[in-house]
């Protein structure tokens, strides 16, 4: 049974320690590298395995952003996806999560148009946004089911798939029809490394570019006036109170001055 | 246009969760600011049960929904649901709980309702007619500020971080929604609940975690003995997990649990930017070590220098002291 599987991926900077811009309200982005988002590693492992116990299978990376956003994707070739889609709509860059579930989905639209997808894997959030909404939203978009917070792919075939979702306190057990959106977490595998069939896969892949046209969209669609939430401004954290050093002769004493302030505060 | 925000209420296996009551102190919060009307949604195989439970002042009107298959999370059924609150409603402000099939849930009608969703947000406001909201990103490092632009906005609270709403007096007025499910594509098969008895760390109002200065596997005996006395649940860093002394399910951090809790006791965990992560928006930072300088003594509230084995033990006979034996 042969399937076709997409994996989201995106570039996401390699720190997440970043600085901001208080007076324009940014984050400063000069200087940041960008490498695939950790996150999705597992989703691009748990998609190359589906296609090592499905011969025939295809694995389809597909993301959105900007020029680092390709390189990204020869990332996910070298650990084992087939090909890749580059979405380049540059008034998607700037952490709006409507714009961007709306074109991925319409990207996978038209993907699913010229080789029908089965699954659509998603990373658990992206390391830069944190939301972790995406393969919902783009489920939403697309009216297919969607499970996120997957920790393990049971079973799946050509109709159907079944799903472990991890919640609070235990295991949802799922059968989702596909095609589905699933967003994985860190339990769902052991990612590989890339192998050196991969890197050379990498290095001739052909990534074609598709803008907003490509997949039947306007700039216009992704104009800041539809956002319906806009990022006003980033902001520094509030920093941290000084902490109190708990000082003492004997272990005795630091562990009592210590209790003692955790019951003054109603914390025991 | 009247101003009424809309409070999802998820149950969890037949039970109101925390979350339930965090998602109505935030809808509280909004609705003071803006001479709202707080409303709220019972979605399940028994809700007008359940809805008798939301005797928090201030609530309007409960929406109840109820079908044998609402009984699970069917994100599809309960969509469908919430869609047949909408149908004769309008509201500026939807909240949902920061639980997995909250966020879930949410981020699957923001797109069917091409709606703003503001994820895991922190603060909730309103200005000017406009709904505004905080969210942090990066981890923690950067705090972003949201505006909703459109007559509906979808927000998550994260969890653990609005009080819960305080029960009293009376039910709600409950109004019974006739609800048919349409067909899904999503079938619930079964739910597997957590083997161990243990605190969930996402809801836990404390945690005590652990990590490589506990030398070996057998040092998280003396964290459980430390989280028993003090109610709280058991966390881990990456290096401990790593090495194996517990389960993945107990990491703190950037690929773990992000928490918020009031107190957090970290136990031989020097405090990579990756653990931190996950834990420093917590109230209070107890952080146990025997290198005064690392990281995560110096982000703590309160830092004892020391040797864990010889403090640990110490620190469970005062509170077993102070509670009178």
């Amino acid at each position: 049974m042969s399937l076709h599987i997409v994996v989201c991926v995106k570039s996401t900077p390699t720190t997440v320690n970043v600085s901001i811009d208080e007076s324009a309200g940014k984050i400063k982005t000069a200087g940041l590298s960008y490498a695939v988002n950790p996150f999705d590693e597992y989703a691009v492992e748990e998609a190359v395995r589906i296609k090592e116990k499905n011969p025939g299978s295809t694995v389809t990376a597909l993301s959105l952003g900007p020029e680092h956003a390709e390189a990204a994707l020869r990332e996910a070739i070298a650990r084992g996806c087939d090909k890749a889609v580059w979405l380049n709509i540059p008034e998607c860059d700037t952490h709006n999560s409507y714009g961007t579930s709306h074109a991925l989905a319409q990207a996978l639209k038209k993907i699913h148009g010229e080789t029908p997808v089965h699954l659509v894997l998603f990373g658990k959030n992206a390391s830069d946004g944190n939301a972790g909404v995406t393969a919902a939203q783009i489920a939403g978009w697309l009216n297919w089911p969607a499970a996120i917070s997957v920790k393990k792919i049971d079973s799946i075939n050509s109709s159907e798939a079944i799903v472990w979702r991890a919640v609070e306190n235990g295991v949802d057990i799922l059968k989702l029809k596909l095609p589905a959106c699933v967003g994985t977490i860190k339990e769902i595998n052991e990612p590989r490394l890339p192998s050196l069939k991969g890197k050379m896969a990498s290095k001739k892949a052909v990534i074609p570019k598709w803008t907003a046209q490509d997949i039947g969209l306007k700039t216009e669609d992704f104009s800041s006036s539809l956002e319906p939430l806009k990022i006003e401004k980033f902001s520094a954290p509030p920093p941290r109170p000084a902490g109190l050093k708990i000082e003492g002769s004997s272990a005795a004493e630091k562990a009592k001055k210590l209790v003692d302030i955790l019951i003054e505060r109603k914390l025991v | 246009m009247e101003n009424q925000i809309l409070a999802i209420c998820l149950p969890q296996q037949g039970t109101l969760p925390s979350s339930a009551f965090e998602v109505l102190s935030a809808a509280k919060t909004l609705a003071s600011q803006s001479q709202g009307k707080v409303f709220a949604s019972l979605i399940s195989d028994k809700a007008q049960t359940l809805a008798q439970n939301l005797n928090v002042p201030g609530i309007e009107k409960v929406f109840a929904l109820e079908h044998p298959k609402l009984g699970h999370n069917n994100d599809e059924i309960y969509a469908q649901a919430i869609l047949k609150i909408l149908e004769g409603n309008k509201f500026s402000a939807i909240l949902f709980p920061g639980t997995i099939f909250g966020k879930s849930l949410a981020a699957l009608l923001s797109s069917k309702l091409k709606a703003g969703l503001a994820v895991d947000i922190t603060e909730v406001g309103m200005e000017n007619g406009k709904i505004k909201a905080k969210r942090s990103s990066y981890s923690g490092n950067a705090l972003a500020t949201l505006m909703g632009t459109q007559e509906t906005t979808l927000l998550i609270a994260l969890p653990m971080v609005f009080p819960q709403a305080e029960k009293s007096g009376n039910p709600p007025p409950i109004t019974l929604i006739p609800f048919e499910p349409k067909e899904s594509q999503m079938e619930y098969v079964s739910f597997q609940p957590e083997s161990s008895s243990e605190i969930d760390l996402g809801t836990a109002e404390r945690i005590v975690s652990g990590g490589r200065g506990l030398g070996n596997a057998e040092g998280f005996k003396i964290i459980r003995e430390l989280a028993n006395a003090l109610k709280a649940a058991v966390g881990a860093s990456r290096a401990a997990v790593d090495a194996g002394w517990i389960a993945y399910s107990h990491q703190v951090g950037l690929t773990g649990k992000t928490v918020h809790p009031k107190l957090y006791v970290a136990c031989g965990i020097s405090g990579q930017i990756q653990h931190l992560a996950g834990m420093s928006s917590s109230g209070t930072i107890v952080a146990l070590n025997t290198d005064p300088e690392c990281p995560m003594m110096k982000t703590a509230s309160l830092s004892v220098t020391g040797d864990l084995y010889e403090l640990i033990p110490l620190i469970i006979a005062e509170i077993k002291k102070r509670r009178g034996g």
